[in-house]
């Protein structure tokens, strides 16, 4: 069976898997212990927060870890929201963005916010310019991802940061960057971002970890309360484990970015090159896109008939996002890029990790034109 | 402390960091004739201990100076750490070129550009020939000096009385040094030239200030230091080593005596006379320190005690309180006031730490109203009476823990807990 899911899951490193089961034997004590053994346990947080700063190119006390990336992004947009509604009531993100941040905003809507959801191009990137026309006075949040998690698609964040400052300097910047990190540039001052969400366990890191850069000067209204870790800004004893193992696994996709690429980047535009050709399949990723994640289409069935037929087949792919692919509707995100719902309803998602091999996309393809004849046939059965 | 330095003059630029030697001249003790030389030696130790960091600067001694070749090392830094040695009395930075007029000239002109000094700098030259086979005498050379680099500043001034700027020029056989500038070091007596002693140190402004004036006079000083745990935290002994690591810049390595103290302080609180509980604890320290001076060979305590500042520095309480010592009693401190410490502890470096708001053993169990004046009779017979007194200050003294400080060191005393687990670098 080879594994395509990346960018749902990651394998952890070895050494991840290692630092996890020796913190978990010796340094159990709670941080906000007084003892020795809190104490202790207290400095690896801050060890954890320095190698963490030190790989996005921030400050330490800029560093607030979370469970996951989907607390880190309702934090980011419900925390800003709530702490700076004296601003205004108004938030501008992206119709593509995943379901932690759309939903948040969905749910301030609820509550009276009024939300403007920016409609990316057919390539599924947003205009700056679009974004930034969206921007008013009483903007208080804009949130826009780094790379969709869809199709792949790279938000051109630096246009977007200055557009946005330029129409509001009030208005704070928060980037998703859970697909970004470890395969593209973190440029956190370039892009004038005030907020930025990552996952440790899509970089190889253990499952539960979730960090938000909070740029120094900006603070958040706190969702979980009822202690004082994190600064204040969130409530819970801290999962000292899995925060250790996921500086290291945050540090290590930072220094390993270059080879990733390397490795990677090929094997992607193998199979760009090789989806476009089967005259079947709509290819809903471009060339620029991020190097891990390669999103088609086959039109004639549900995406999840293709997925069992490629999992039958030894492939373990996803349809979509892993967060919304128990839902049998079309592809918001698909729709959003202005495709049709039978294109939305038919999407592959194909994502790769370093350990693939040009033997491995070998395997894929053959797998895939195997799918698609096996298909083909119940299709015309159906006709 | 002086006021430090003689800074640059207003609105000029410094010549440090075109030096690439450093001048250190001896203090007050050159006048001490038969001691002289033990002195210097001991200055060039601290000299060569501060220099440490700093490998590519060489030095070398001739009477009344020593001269710190810089080799390219940071001039700014080390004049920063040497003028702080104690028994130097200031520091010049020189620049050095070969003893050839036309050389001598350039390097001049040189330093001048650097200095760049405002329009109406009075100024003078002053050159002195040591190597008398050098073509032209003194005075020759300041006018041979002068007359061009006036050309080229028509802005300065001639006061040949009291110029602000006055440029030193000392040609020797090789090599002729030139300066100006001259920073005030920290004066007093080379480390240790005046003996030992004990110091106690507990954590707060006085006793750190109290150490680094002793050292000053030449003293060197053993730091002694009481903790009550679990009464006092770790955190409080950590600060105490850490001031401790700050007075070691001054002298280069402190030794620190933790005295584990909480069976002594606590056996007082049990006889009823918690008004007394100062007085007692503070014999109780003198007792042990002075059994860590035998030990260690020092011939006084010095204390932080400031005449009136608490109950324990009354001069009724010090009369009490010094009586459980035939050792001297040192009290630099006792004289001034308050707000005077506290500026020469920002000075040294000591405040920031003293300030820290851990508990230490002085402030632990004290007395809603503690004596001003006790009675010396009465101390004596209770400490005569308290079962396993000396037997408690004998395990005090072989409990105590010694470690040595350096100033880049991070010696750290035994962990009061055993660690569970340290920090792994290899986990992150």
């Amino acid at each position: 069976m080879l594994y395509w899911d990346y960018a749902a899951a990651t394998p952890p490193y070895e050494e991840v898997v290692q630092t996890m089961e020796q913190i978990m034997r010796l340094h159990y004590a709670n941080p906000s212990s007084l003892h020795r053994a809190g104490r202790d346990a207290e400095r690896l947080l801050a060890r954890s927060r320095e190698v963490c700063a030190a790989a996005l190119g921030a400050a330490p006390h800029e560093i607030l870890f979370t469970s996951g990336a989907t607390e880190s992004n309702n934090l980011a947009v419900k925390g800003a929201a709530l702490q700076y509604q004296g601003r205004g009531r108004h938030i501008v993100t992206t119709q593509i963005e995943h379901p932690s941040v759309y939903e948040s905003c969905q749910q301030l809507q609820s509550l009276g916010w009024e939300v403007t959801f920016v409609a990316p191009d057919s390539t599924g990137v947003v205009d700056p310019a679009g974004i930034a026309a969206a921007v008013r006075r009483d903007t208080v949040l804009v949130s826009v991802m780094h790379v969709n998690n869809e199709t792949g698609a790279v938000q051109p964040l630096k246009d977007i940061g200055r557009l946005v400052k330029a129409a509001n300097h009030r208005t704070l910047f928060h980037v998703d960057g859970v697909q970004g990190f470890g395969k593209l540039a973190t440029e956190l001052k370039e892009w004038q971002a005030d907020l930025y969400s990552l996952s440790a366990h899509k970089l190889r890191g253990p499952r539960g970890v979730g960090i938000l850069y909070v740029r120094e000067g900006v603070s958040l209204f706190p969702l979980l309360t009822g202690g004082s870790q994190e600064q204040g800004g969130r409530a819970g004893t801290e999962n000292v484990p899995a925060i250790v193992a996921s500086a290291k696994a945050v540090r290590m996709g930072a220094e390993n970015r270059e080879a990733y690429n390397k490795q990677i980047t090929p094997l992607r535009e193998r199979l760009l090159a090789f989806l476009s050709g089967v005259p079947e399949f709509t290819v809903n990723s471009s060339r620029d896109g991020a190097p891990h994640i390669v999103h088609f289409s086959y039109p004639a069935v549900n995406g999840e008939v293709m997925a069992r037929k490629l999992e039958e087949l030894g492939m373990t792919v996803s349809t979509r996002s892993a967060c919304s692919s128990r839902l049998a509707e079309p592809s918001r995100i698909l729709l959003a890029m202005g495709r049709d719902a039978a294109v939305a309803l038919g999407g592959v998602r194909i994502s790769l990790g370093d350990a693939h091999t040009q033997a491995d996309i070998e395997a894929l393809e053959q797998a895939l034109l195997s799918a698609v004849q096996a298909l083909k046939i119940v299709e015309r059965g159906r006709d | 402390m002086r006021e430090n330095r003689t800074e640059a003059a207003e609105g000029r630029g410094s010549s440090i960091e075109y030096a690439d030697m450093l001048l250190l001249r001896f203090g007050e003790f050159t006048l001490k004739g038969k001691n002289r030389n033990r002195f210097e030696k001991t200055v060039l130790r601290h000299v060569k201990e501060m220099v440490k960091p700093y490998p590519k600067a060489v030095l070398s001694k001739e009477f009344g100076r020593i001269y710190v070749t810089l080799n390219g090392e940071p001039a700014g830094e080390l004049a920063e750490a040497l003028r702080n040695v104690f028994g130097i009395a200031s520091i010049s930075p020189v620049k050095v070129s070969r003893s050839e007029f036309d050389d001598i000239l350039a390097a001049s002109r040189r330093f001048l550009e650097i200095i760049a000094p405002p329009q109406g700098t009075t100024f003078k030259v002053n050159a002195r020939r040591v190597w008398k086979d050098f073509p032209h005498g003194s005075i020759e050379m300041n006018k041979l000096i002068s007359t061009p680099l006036l050309q080229g500043y028509p802005g300065l001034l001639v006061d040949v009385k009291s110029p602000e700027l006055e440029l030193k020029l000392e040609i020797r056989e090789g090599s002729t040094y030139i300066f100006c500038d001259q920073i005030e070091g920290v004066g007093g007596f080379p480390l240790g030239t005046n003996g030992k002693a004990m110091l106690l140190l507990s954590g707060g402004i006085d006793s750190p200030v109290a150490a680094w004036s002793s050292m000053r006079r030449g003293l060197e000083v053993e730091c002694v230091h009481f903790y009550s745990y679990p009464y006092t935290s770790e955190l409080a002994r950590q600060k105490v080593v850490d001031l401790a690591r700050v007075l070691s810049r001054y002298a280069g390595v402190i030794k620190l005596h933790l005295v584990p103290f909480t069976e002594v302080q606590t056996s007082f609180t049990g006889i009823g006379q918690d008004n007394l509980i100062i007085t007692l604890m503070r014999r109780a320290m003198l007792r042990i320190t002075t059994r860590l001076a035998e030990r260690e060979g020092a011939l006084a305590v010095v204390t932080g005690d400031s005449l009136g500042q608490v109950a324990s520095q009354t001069l009724s309480s010090m009369n009490v309180i010094g009586r459980a010592t035939a050792l001297p009693l040192l009290r630099p401190l006792v004289m001034m006031d308050k707000s005077e410490i506290v500026e020469l502890s920002q000075r040294i470096g000591t405040y920031d730490l003293s300030i820290l708001p851990y508990e230490d053993c002085c402030t632990l169990f004290v007395p809603k109203s503690p004596t001003t004046n006790p009675n010396l009779r009465i101390i004596e017979k209770i400490e005569a009476t308290l079962p396993g007194y000396s037997a408690r200050l004998d395990e005090a003294v072989t409990g105590t823990e010694t470690i040595t400080i350096t100033p880049y060191g991070d010696e750290k005393p035994q962990d009061l807990v055993p660690a569970q687990s340290g920090l792994q670098e290899e986990w992150f």
